[in-house]
């Protein structure tokens, strides 16, 4: 085709008339653009930098930071950490929130989602008002609600809220039963795993069996007594043996304070809680667009074999609903990670409160702090993405 | 359950007995017993519903309308101790700070400006969404031009006073602008007319634009740090949209551009910016920008933000205004190609006023995260509506242990009006679409 063109155009045209031409002159002059903004802003930033007397390059990671955070999984002390280690403390607090947020915000989404479609009026319009409520009101003011008109109306510690089974609340945040593993802890966490892999060996074998005889097996028995009965089991036979292998620290009752135990700070609470009931109404709407995409027909077909409702929803509906569910859940989980980023409203010990607020006032080394962590969300959000194309391929509809 | 035939279970054996016939009753109780209770497990859920309401309803109500204190002109009306009431909302607090929440510490005596500012956005938004309204185009022109520049002027004062010199720079610039026109024009042997047209026409909008931020209106010049509360949610929402459109537009074209660095440059930055939370982005523009330019030169604590939420809009825009584009058939392209019609002409007149239009709800639903996000800027130090309430909240002459919730249902009360109508009116063009694709 390219050849017939340039045959029928004229020849004596110019050369400034071919597209090709044209597109590599565009193209340089987008580069020149590109190039001089970056060489602009490169020689401004090391000028202004000289003049401000900042450091520059990533040394400064391993000097001592000097400050406390309230919420560290690894060891963190103002003393001995460094500014590396409080990197990797904010970036495991925002994994910690995101990925408990993204367990319960799931739950909570699917069942709303469902709860939309569902033939009881009630249910179905409770379900909008929650969605259309918490979708319209921005993030920030629900976890400064949260945070400050909720948590923060909680009495002191004194006054703390007992709410059994060694649960408490106050203005400190919730306190709970702190788990103290013993030395047979290895032996429980090993018949977890056999029955784990039990139960997986177990479906693979009976689904095989379905498909060739068409002969159904208790899967569910079988896969609660593997999981869930056969180490409870175990549990209870080491603890009267006498060597249980996890004992519970309750949180004592002080005259001031609660000692002992797991304190979950308000902060933690505040911004899970945020997240989760926020991001719920995404995910319902998500869900409820899924279950809608699978057509009236594939519903009334599996009730026409004889499939009862809830074999219809588990083995019809909800696995080619999923096809359409998956994109866009991914695309709100990664949502829920970057919002994690609000944490620095509320004072949660997060990758961006720790690293971008206290690290970088305290260094002022801007450059290199932002792109460290924009460099981490980056990360988070492309591997997501890679991971997930990979599960579309697989649950895509294959057309032969 | 088992049968003499050895068949696989999925296959009835037996005849299966028939249904009882539908219900034909009508009326409130047959709606009733079927829509709530029509089994034990919908009567279940039916009566949690109704106990969960029971829990939260009446005392929301009571909280927010019967307990509350409407009337007082300080603490007093909500503290029990001083014989208000404290268990219910605090109206009084807003109603005494409305004025802050509105304007910030925005010149009282100029206050006029920004109702001004308030109206012009709202004539704008109502050109541009109101499907029928005549003239749309010369809409979008006021939306895009006239407004901002009208908005400017009005809010600062205007009168940049930028002096001879700047103006005889600007007119040498202009010159060599047309002058450069001209010269393509003789390279490529075509007609000089358009192309001088087209130089003139673009030295002559930013002329007309830098002409009338230079001239002396009288009005009293009023720094961006006494702005604040709705005042600044709506400019940031407004300059987000302003600015992201056309951005959008071009960015989206450029992903879909045959061009390898174009596109690679339109990929690279759309997927950086939507890899990154907006708050990463805000931080950056606040701490970086300032580094980038130089020395001498510093940005309006105002403006950073702003440039940040444009481009994180930007971004987001390009992938919807992608997605009308992606939406067009190809015979459109075709169409518009076998015509002679050469590729900024096939765009603004074939493809892009279809493709815009079908991304309309997108468009929308962009503009409602947006209009969320504007709340983020609080978190780097701008009076937005929601750093106005935290900075009112802690009043002394407000201490009461209402005033926080009160707050926060305002700021809540006003963004779910905002943008739970913007989702209706979304929703409302959404199906005035599909009817057309429907017939």
């Amino acid at each position: 085709m390219q050849t017939a063109v340039s045959q029928t155009s004229p020849p004596q045209k110019s050369f400034l008339y071919d597209p090709k031409v044209r597109g590599i002159f565009y193209q340089v002059v987008l580069i020149v653009g590109i190039v001089y903004l970056f060489y602009m802003a490169a020689t401004n930033a090391i000028e202004n930098l000289q003049r401000a007397k900042i450091a520059s390059g990533f040394g400064f990671l391993n000097n001592t930071a000097g400050f406390d955070i309230s919420q560290t999984l690894i060891q963190f002390s103002a003393a001995g950490g460094t500014y590396g280690d409080a990197f990797i403390v904010g970036l495991l607090n925002t994994l910690l929130v995101s990925a408990i947020g993204i367990f319960f915000t799931t739950i909570l989404g699917f069942v709303i989602g469902i709860a939309r479609l569902s033939k009881n009026w009630m249910v179905a319009k409770v379900a909008m008002v929650y969605v259309e409520v918490l979708r319209n009101i921005p993030l920030l003011v629900q976890l400064l609600f949260w945070y400050i008109a909720v948590l923060g109306a909680l009495p002191q510690p004194r006054n703390s809220l007992e709410m059994g089974a060694g649960f408490y609340l106050n203005a400190r945040g919730l306190f709970m039963a702190k788990p103290i593993y013993g030395p047979n802890i290895s032996i429980l966490v090993a018949v977890l795993l056999i029955g784990l892999i039990g139960t997986f060996l177990y479906r693979r074998w009976a689904r095989k069996q379905q498909e060739q005889t068409g002969r159904q097996y208790p899967v569910g028995k079988v896969t609660l007594a593997l999981v869930l009965v056969l180490p409870v089991l175990t549990w209870i036979v080491l603890a009267l043996v006498g060597t249980n292998p996890i004992t519970f620290e309750l949180p004592r009752k002080g005259t001031f304070n609660l000692t002992g135990g797991m304190q979950i700070l308000p902060e933690f609470v505040a911004l899970l809680l945020g997240l989760v009931t926020y991001t719920a109404a995404f995910i319902a709407e998500v869900v409820r667009a899924g279950i809608l995409a699978v057509s009236k027909g594939q519903t009334e077909a599996a009730g026409s074999l004889g499939l009862t409702p809830g074999q219809t929803l588990r083995l019809v509906v909800i696995p080619q609903a999923m096809r359409v569910i998956i994109p866009p859940l991914t695309s709100q989980y990664l949502n829920l990670t970057k919002n994690s980023s609000l944490a620095v409203a509320i004072g949660y010990p997060d990758l961006v409160q720790v690293f971008m607020g206290t690290v970088l006032n305290q260094t002022g080394q801007a450059i290199e702090v932002v792109v460290i962590t924009m460099g981490v969300y980056l990360t988070i959000s492309l591997v997501t993405s890679f991971i997930m194309n990979i599960y579309n391929r697989r649950v895509a509809i294959v057309e032969r | 359950m088992s049968t003499a035939v050895d068949i696989p279970r999925f296959v009835r054996a037996k005849q299966v007995e028939a249904l009882p016939p539908p219900n034909l009753a009508r009326g409130p109780v047959a709606w009733i017993r079927e829509n709530l209770f029509s089994g034990p497990f919908n009567t279940i859920l039916t009566l949690v519903v109704f106990y969960l309401l029971y829990v939260i309803v009446p005392p929301l109500v009571r909280f927010l309308l019967i307990d509350a204190v409407w009337t007082g002109t300080d603490r007093a009306a909500c503290r029990a101790d001083t014989g208000g009431s404290e268990t219910g909302a605090c109206w009084a607090f807003i109603w005494d700070k409305i004025n802050y929440f509105i304007y910030g510490s925005y010149t009282i005596s100029e206050r006029w400006r920004v109702d001004m500012f308030f109206a012009l956005l709202a004539i704008g938004v109502v050109w541009l969404l109101w499907l029928r309204a005549p003239r749309r185009d010369l809409g979008a022109v006021y939306f895009f031009w006239i407004f901002p520049i009208v908005s400017y002027v009005l809010l600062t004062g205007g009168n940049a006073d930028f002096g001879v010199r700047f103006w005889i720079g600007f007119a040498i610039f202009g010159a060599l602008v047309v002058a450069l026109f001209a010269f393509f024009a003789a390279l490529l042997k075509t007609a000089m007319r358009p192309a001088l047209i087209m130089g003139g026409g673009i030295v002559a909008v930013i002329g007309v634009t830098l002409a009338l931020i230079d001239i002396d209106f009288g009005l009293a010049h009023v720094p961006t740090s006494l702005w604040g509360g709705i005042l600044v949610t709506l400019l940031v929402a407004t300059v987000g949209i302003v600015v992201s459109l056309p951005f959008g537009i071009v960015l989206a074209l450029g992903r879909r551009s045959k061009l390898p660095i174009v596109r690679m440059a339109s990929v690279i930055f759309i997927e950086f910016v939507r890899g990154v939370p907006l708050i990463t982005v805000l931080i950056m523009a606040n701490t970086m920008l300032p580094l980038f330019l130089p020395g001498d030169m510093t940005v309006d604590r105002l403006l950073r933000p702003l440039i940040g939420t444009a481009l994180f809009a930007s971004a987001y825009m390009a992938e919807v205004v992608r997605g009308g584009l992606q939406a067009m058939p190809k015979g459109q392209y075709e169409g518009a190609m076998s015509l002679g019609l050469n590729y900024p002409q096939m765009m603004t007149l074939i493809v892009l006023p279809q493709a815009l239009r079908i991304v309309i709800p997108g468009i929308v639903n962009t503009f409602i995260g947006l209009f969320k996000d504007t709340s983020l800027v609080a978190i780097v130090g701008i009076f937005d509506l929601v750093k106005t309430i935290e900075a009112s909240r802690i009043d002394p002459n407000w201490a009461a242990p209402t005033i926080g919730i009160t707050g926060y249902a305002f700021a809540a009360l006003f963004y779910f009006v905002f943008c739970f109508g913007m989702s209706r009116y979304s929703l409302g063009v959404e199906r005035r679409l599909a009817s057309g694709q429907n017939r």
